[in-house]
């Protein structure tokens, strides 16, 4: 299992397919698109924007993945899903080089993960903002973080970094907010907040973790109009799931795990059987949708620590 | 005042301790964001191993505590990220390490004794020469050069080191460049006001400042000014009432802090009830119907 499988990823179709869809929206500059063009390996076939072969991650000795093997093509809206413990997070990690492979190997846009250098590209929304020290920052000077993959270092933002930084702000409808504490606001604002850092390098290609997990109904639905606008620019979108929830119309496809292997690609299955036993961390965001001015059922959400 | 500064050593002193004051707190506000606020502390402990070891090889005992102390502050990355150990945990095995070292070490070296770590320790502010000025400006430069550099960096790291290794930053590389700067910081200002002084100076004006303000840049910015201002206070308090300056300075800072504390719910509710005035319905309910599902982000030591 080595090269044909990636050729059988870099058809000439999806190619086409994806690049009729960026032309079509105004946020996608004529540069990245050539850049795009000139990113495939060869002329007239775009890399996959993620290629996952034979994955084994260890911790400790321990596999937690047990070979996976994922191929995500340009412009795909895929959603990983599975219980907890089930090594979905674990392989968004390694597809990211955040933890290393124990072997087999990831590409991203068609380079191996370890020369993989145009991480602009790619933006990374964690599952949430970490505290740290509770060194304040605010939600302008986060999401301008964002950009540290495309800025140069001891230059000014340029008049287009900040309509990048004002453009992802207000996507999330957080203009009004751009001088607040992150640490002062909701954790559903703040998982706007890390999606807005990762729109702010104006990247084509996200990897979401649990964007839904933990966030109040209203939030919720910003987060899936957001998502949705991202999808409809063309972007590749890799979300890490627990449920699909109100993402589920958006979702192209869905790999399931458990135990570490690849149990279901496909067609996203419907919530039940595990997602239906008792215990398990619901939220709730279709009887949230319905019934928006239900707070009441907001403090439930007790999304346990995976890590 | 004026009388203060016509001597020589005051001039020389006011200079070495503004500088000190005003560059510490750059390096602290990332150690205290990434948690490892002892880690001043921690390395000038092991520069005191690095003393011990100058005197007892006969060279020069700040060169050794330099190169002992980078190569300790290395090693706590490594700790860190290596031994499954947790920053702190880190940082109590340098702090043990480096005083023992120091201890053990200095009883070996002929004509020294614990009373030598003691100056380096506490710092000899009225002994400060003419060459020990220009080694501080010149560490202040450096510092500034190298935070300034890559502050931005910096800043993605200290919020959430993984988004940092998925926006392909050279993560334990910037780890080091933390742990150097703030181990280059402590080695030159302890001659000249101690380890604990420095190590002080890198946090608490860092704490009283996140009291205060909304914004990482203005944190930074105010936890310099309470820096520079507590390091001249502090040492024209002492010379007029008498005292040890480091004491003084670093009692100066916590005062300070207290301050910041107050001010801080004072101008947090005032803000809140501004916020409640203008915005209306808007962030009321969420508010209320998230906290606790947020473990990590601690709302309640940071606002409300």
């Amino acid at each position: 299992m080595g090269f044909p499988f990636r050729r059988e990823w870099c058809t000439v179709p999806h190619y086409f397919d994806n690049h009729f869809r960026f032309r079509h929206h105004g946020a996608v500059t004529a540069e990245s698109v050539a850049e795009r063009a000139g990113a495939g390996s060869g002329p007239g076939s775009a890399p996959p924007a993620f290629l996952v072969r034979d994955a084994v991650v260890a911790y400790d000795r321990v596999p937690v993945l047990h070979g996976v093997d994922l191929t995500v093509p340009r412009g795909q809206v895929l959603a990983i899903l599975g219980p907890n413990g089930s090594g979905k997070s674990t392989l968004m990690k390694a597809m990211l080089g955040i933890v290393p492979l124990a072997s087999g190997s990831v590409e991203v846009h068609g380079t191996p993960l370890r020369r993989f250098r145009d991480w602009g590209r790619i933006g990374y929304v964690p599952q949430r903002l970490t505290a740290g020290g509770g060194v304040p920052a605010t939600v302008r000077e986060v999401v301008a973080s964002g950009q540290i993959a495309r800025r140069r270092r001891l230059r000014w933002s340029t008049p287009s970094d900040r309509a990048a930084v004002d453009e992802a702000l207000d996507t999330l409808g957080l203009g009004g907010m751009a001088r607040s504490s992150v640490h002062e606001l909701s954790g559903g604002q703040q998982q706007r907040v890390l999606i807005a850092r990762a729109l702010a390098a104006r990247p084509d290609t996200f990897v979401m973790d649990e964007p839904m997990a933990g966030v109040d109904a209203e939030n919720q639905r910003a987060l899936a109009s957001a998502i949705t606008a991202l999808r409809e620019r063309g972007s590749t979108i890799v979300l890490v799931l627990h449920e699909s929830g109100p993402l589920e119309p958006l979702l192209e496809r869905g790999v399931a795990l458990s135990g570490g292997r690849v149990v279901h690609d496909g067609p996203v299955p419907s919530p039940s059987g595990e997602c239906a036993r008792p215990g398990h961390d619901h939220v709730h965001p279709h009887a949230g949708a319905e019934a928006a001015a239900a707070p009441s059922a907001l403090p439930e959400f007790e999304v346990p620590r995976r890590d | 005042m004026t009388e203060m500064l016509q001597y020589d050593f005051m001039q020389r002193a006011l200079i070495a301790a503004a500088l000190v004051g005003l560059v510490a707190p750059v390096i602290g506000v990332f150690l205290v964001q990434r948690r490892l606020a002892l880690l001043g502390d921690g390395i000038g402990h092991v520069a005191l191993t690095g003393v011990a070891l100058g005197y007892l090889t006969q060279t020069s005992p700040l060169l050794v505590a330099l190169a002992v102390s980078v190569v300790g502050a290395a090693a706590i990355e490594l700790i860190r990220v290596r031994a499954r150990t947790g920053g702190d945990v880190a940082l109590a095995l340098l702090f043990y390490g480096g005083i023992a070292g120091g201890v053990l070490l200095i009883g070996l070296a002929p004509g020294a004794n614990s009373a030598t770590l003691t100056g380096f320790l506490f710092g000899s502010v009225s002994s400060v020469g003419e060459e020990d000025v220009a080694v501080v400006v010149a560490l202040a430069a450096v510092v500034l050069a190298v935070i300034g550099y890559f502050w931005r960096e910096l800043f993605v790291l200290c919020q959430d080191e993984e988004s940092a290794r998925a926006s392909g930053l050279p993560v334990r590389l910037l780890s080091l460049v933390i742990a150097v700067t703030a181990a280059l910081t402590v080695v030159v200002s302890m001659r000249v006001v101690g380890v604990l002084m420095v190590s002080a100076l890198m946090v608490v004006p860092v704490a009283a400042a996140q009291q205060l303000a909304r914004s990482f840049r203005v944190t930074a910015l105010l936890a310099m000014a309470i820096g520079l201002l507590c390091s001249l206070g502090g040492l024209t308090g002492a010379y007029y009432v008498d005292v040890a300056p480091g004491a003084a300075i670093v009692l100066l800072a916590l005062a300070v802090f207290a301050a910041a504390v107050v001010a801080g719910y004072a101008l947090r509710a005032a803000t809140g009830r501004a916020r409640v005035r203008d915005d209306g319905p808007s962030p009321g309910p969420d508010d209320a119907g998230t906290v606790g599902t947020m473990p990590q982000t601690e709302r309640g030591s940071v606002s409300r």
